[in-house]
Order: C-alpha cells, then sequence, then structure tokens
C-alpha cells in the first residue's frame, strides 16, 4: 500500500506530455510569452526541417534529485526525438537549484559529444544565466546545438500541406460569392429604384441594409497558418550529454 | 467422434500456449542479453577514455604517480573480466563489478587530485575527457537501470504461474540483478 503511494507521488513529479505539443515548457516562468514564442518558432522550424527535436523545459527545483537522471527520465518519457534516429535533446533548467543539464538522445551523441554539450552549458548557458539573460542563454545554447548538427537529418517526412491551400481556396469562394450576392442586391436595388449602378451601390453601402455580411468579413478562421509543433516522436536516451550550475 | 474433436482442440489450444510462452521466455531472454551488452560497451567506453585520461595528467610532472598508477592497475584488471551474457550469476556480475568498482574509485581519487592543479584544470584537452567521462557515467547508471529492467520483465515470467511450469521444464532460470555496490553507484561527481 505504502509502496504504491510512493511510486505514484514519484510519477507525478514527471510533468505530462504537454498537449497541445509544445517544444518549450517554462514551468519555472524565466522567460517570458514573448521569448518563449521565439525559441518556440525557432525550434519548430527546426524539427520541421531537420526532425531533429530540441525540447527546453525549465523547472523551479528538484529539490536535491540528480538533474541528469531527471532529464533522461523525462524525456524518455516524453520521447523527445523520432523513433527510429532517437534525434531529440533536451535542455533542463532547474531555476532555483541554479543547475542545466543538455541531454542528448542516442542518435545526436555523435554530433553533440558530450565535450561539445559541456562547452555549450560553459561558454553560452553559464555566463548570460549569471546575468539572468536566461533567454539569450538558451537562444545561444540552441543555435549551437543546431550548428553542431547541421546535416546530419533531414526530415523525410515533412507535414502535408505546409502552405494552406484548402483555406486559401475556401477564402477565395467566399469572396466570390459574397461579391455576386452583393452586386445582384444593388442590381436589384437599382432596377427597382431606377437608379444607376453605382448611385444605388453607394445608397446601399450609407443606408446600413438588415444584411450582416459587411466587407472584411472574412478575415477569422484562415489564421495561425504556419503550424504548430507536431508533437514527440519516441526518441531514446542512454546518457549522453553533459551538465553545470552557473 | 465429437470427443476426439473436442480432445484434439485442447491438444492444440495447449500446445498453441506452450510455444507461445516459450517464445516469450526467449525474446525476453534475449531482451536482457542485448542490455547486458549495452551494459558492457559502456563500462568499455569508460576504459578506452582512461589511456587519454592518464596521456594528459602525465604532462604535468609533478602529479603524484601513485594515483595515476592505481588507475592504469585497476583498468588493466577490469579489462581482463569479460562475461558471457548467456552465463550471467551472481558471482560473475560480482566480480565484474567490483573490478569496475575499483576503477570507479581510482578514477574519483584521480579527479579530486586534479582540484590541486589549476593548471590542468583549466587545460581544453582535460576538460573535454571531464565531460565524457562524467557522460560515461551516466550512460553506464542508464545501461544498468534498463538491464536490471530487462532481467526484472524475465524473472516476472519465469517465476509466476502458469509460464513457471514452462519455464521449469525447458530450464529457464532466474536472472541475477547487476546490484549497485556503493562504489559503483557513485559515479565521480566532477564539478569543479
Amino acid at each position: 500500500m505504502l509502496l504504491v503511494h510512493a511510486s505514484q507521488l514519484f510519477a507525478q513529479q514527471y510533468p505530462e506530455r504537454p498537449s497541445p505539443p509544445r517544444l518549450v515548457n517554462d514551468f519555472a516562468s524565466i522567460l517570458n510569452p514573448e521569448e518563449q514564442q521565439l525559441l518556440e518558432n525557432k525550434l519548430v522550424a527546426y524539427d520541421d526541417s531537420t526532425s531533429t527535436q530540441i525540447a527546453i523545459v525549465t523547472l523551479k527545483t528538484l529539490d536535491g534529485f540528480p538533474i541528469e537522471d531527471y532529464t533522461f527520465e523525462l524525456a524518455e518519457r516524453w520521447g523527445v526525438g523520432r523513433s527510429k534516429k532517437d534525434n531529440g535533446v533536451m535542455i533542463m533548467v532547474a531555476a532555483e537549484d541554479r543547475k542545466v543539464f543538455i541531454a542528448t538522445g542516442y542518435g545526436m551523441e555523435g554530433t553533440i559529444t558530450d565535450a561539445r554539450a559541456k562547452n555549450i552549458i560553459e561558454n553560452s548557458i553559464k555566463p548570460n544565466f549569471k546575468a539572468i539573460r536566461y533567454y539569450q542563454g538558451l537562444d545561444e545554447a540552441t543555435n549551437r546545438i543546431i550548428a553542431y548538427a547541421s546535416g546530419e537529418y533531414v526530415n523525410d517526412e515533412p507535414k502535408r500541406n505546409e502552405f494552406p491551400w484548402m483555406q486559401i481556396l475556401f477564402a477565395f469562394i467566399f469572396i466570390v460569392l459574397a461579391i455576386t450576392i452583393r452586386v445582384n442586391q444593388v442590381k436589384r436595388y437599382a432596377r427597382i429604384n431606377h437608379l444607376s449602378f453605382w448611385t444605388a451601390w453607394m445608397l446601399l453601402n450609407q443606408s446600413a441594409l438588415p444584411h450582416r455580411g459587411s466587407w472584411g468579413g472574412f478575415s477569422g478562421r484562415g489564421g495561425s497558418s504556419g503550424g504548430g509543433f507536431g508533437g514527440f516522436g519516441g526518441g531514446s536516451f542512454g546518457g549522453g550529454g553533459a551538465g553545470g550550475s552557473w | 467422434m465429437k470427443k476426439l474433436l473436442i480432445l484434439g482442440s485442447i491438444v492444440l489450444l495447449l500446445a498453441w500456449w506452450l510455444s507461445s510462452s516459450y517464445n516469450r521466455l526467449v525474446s525476453k531472454n534475449e531482451e536482457a542479453n542485448a542490455a547486458w551488452q549495452n551494459v558492457e560497451s559502456d563500462y568499455q567506453r569508460r576504459l578506452d577514455l582512461i589511456p587519454n585520461l592518464v596521456s594528459t595528467v602525465k604532462g604535468y610532472a609533478e602529479f603524484e604517480k601513485s594515483t595515476l598508477e592505481a588507475v592504469v592497475q585497476a583498468r588493466a584488471q577490469a579489462t581482463q573480466v569479460k562475461l558471457d551474457p548467456s552465463n550471467l550469476n551472481k558471482e560473475n556480475l560480482a566480480a565484474f563489478q567490483q573490478a569496475q568498482g575499483a576503477v570507479s574509485s581510482s578514477l574519483s581519487r584521480l579527479l579530486v587530485t586534479v582540484e590541486q592543479y589549476p593548471d590542468l584544470k583549466a587545460n581544453q584537452n582535460f576538460l573535454e575527457l571531464q565531460a565524457e567521462l562524467t557522460g560515461t557515467e551516466n550512460r553506464i547508471k542508464v545501461s544498468r537501470n534498463n538491464f536490471n529492467e530487462a532481467v526484472k520483465n524475465y524473472n516476472l515470467s519465469v517465476k509466476s504461474f502458469p509460464t513457471n511450469i514452462m519455464a521449469s521444464m525447458f530450464g529457464f532460470q532466474a536472472r541475477a540483478y547487476f546490484e549497485a555496490d556503493a562504489g559503483a553507484e557513485k559515479a565521480p561527481k566532477v564539478e569543479f
């Protein structure tokens, strides 16, 4: 009974996979929303082009639990990287402990060697974090990871329909339909009142007719065209990486 | 006729159950073997790093010879302990662990001594080796956990009813865990 309880408690210490999926998970709130979005956009774009997934997780404290063990476990649970390539990286920040760890998936150990990971920690993360420049530290660190890993993987199963053709088509049909209806309205109004087309047009626009659809009414829906992060792919971690404290 | 049919189907069902649980045992056993290979290769990775480390440290003439020699010796002994994954009993594993434990403790002693040499501590080569060494200790931890997980999974099948009948019929025995002793469990924490 006690044992079950303890293991449940333990399980709760690992956050669930983010839903909707995100690569930047700032649980400790050390980044402002804009910075989170900038990092997220960069990492999502990188995942789209290379299928390599770099996840950032920040926590307040690990209460003395070794950060490396925690990072491996969480990265494995979330499955950062693709399952066959194991090309995932997780950057873990324990803000109050002032500890950071970069865990590399099996497939990343060759390019992001432990020595390189350590170097990123020492020279990109530590100096920035010491000056409370969390965003700059993470931005620089991810840039260097991307640079080291360049050419290692390509995304061979890119997201389909990157360009929102269907949405554009529907928007176009909607516009044509709206114009046709409007023109017909104006024509009828002109015929009944013996006015020229353009006079009728202007009159109709001045007196708000009891039909809702005004111009420019079709801005909604179509947004968020870039598409967010598609989700973690089941990558596996074997203990590669390096850490440090600032 | 009817009786024969029922009897036949029972026999078939039994045969199906026997073969499927047999195959499951075999594959779980193989998984444990594969997990052991990972453990061994991670330990090997550490042994492979040592010559580099030694030659880097050696460059600092004033460095104590005895600590270096202890590492070299422990490595030489550990290299000789090679295990056959299909024959991992408690004694085998304990011998392996003891040899690797000696490497661990001599290494951590070496790294503690390095503390007194600021030049060496700042040496780029040394810093990289140190990062690789720490990473290797982490890999060992992970692969050891995975091995124990695989053994647990296999042992559960071997010991629980009704597969245990099968297991004893075909001579599947419970496997030994890789128990962490005090020396091996503690990765040399090197935070300079």
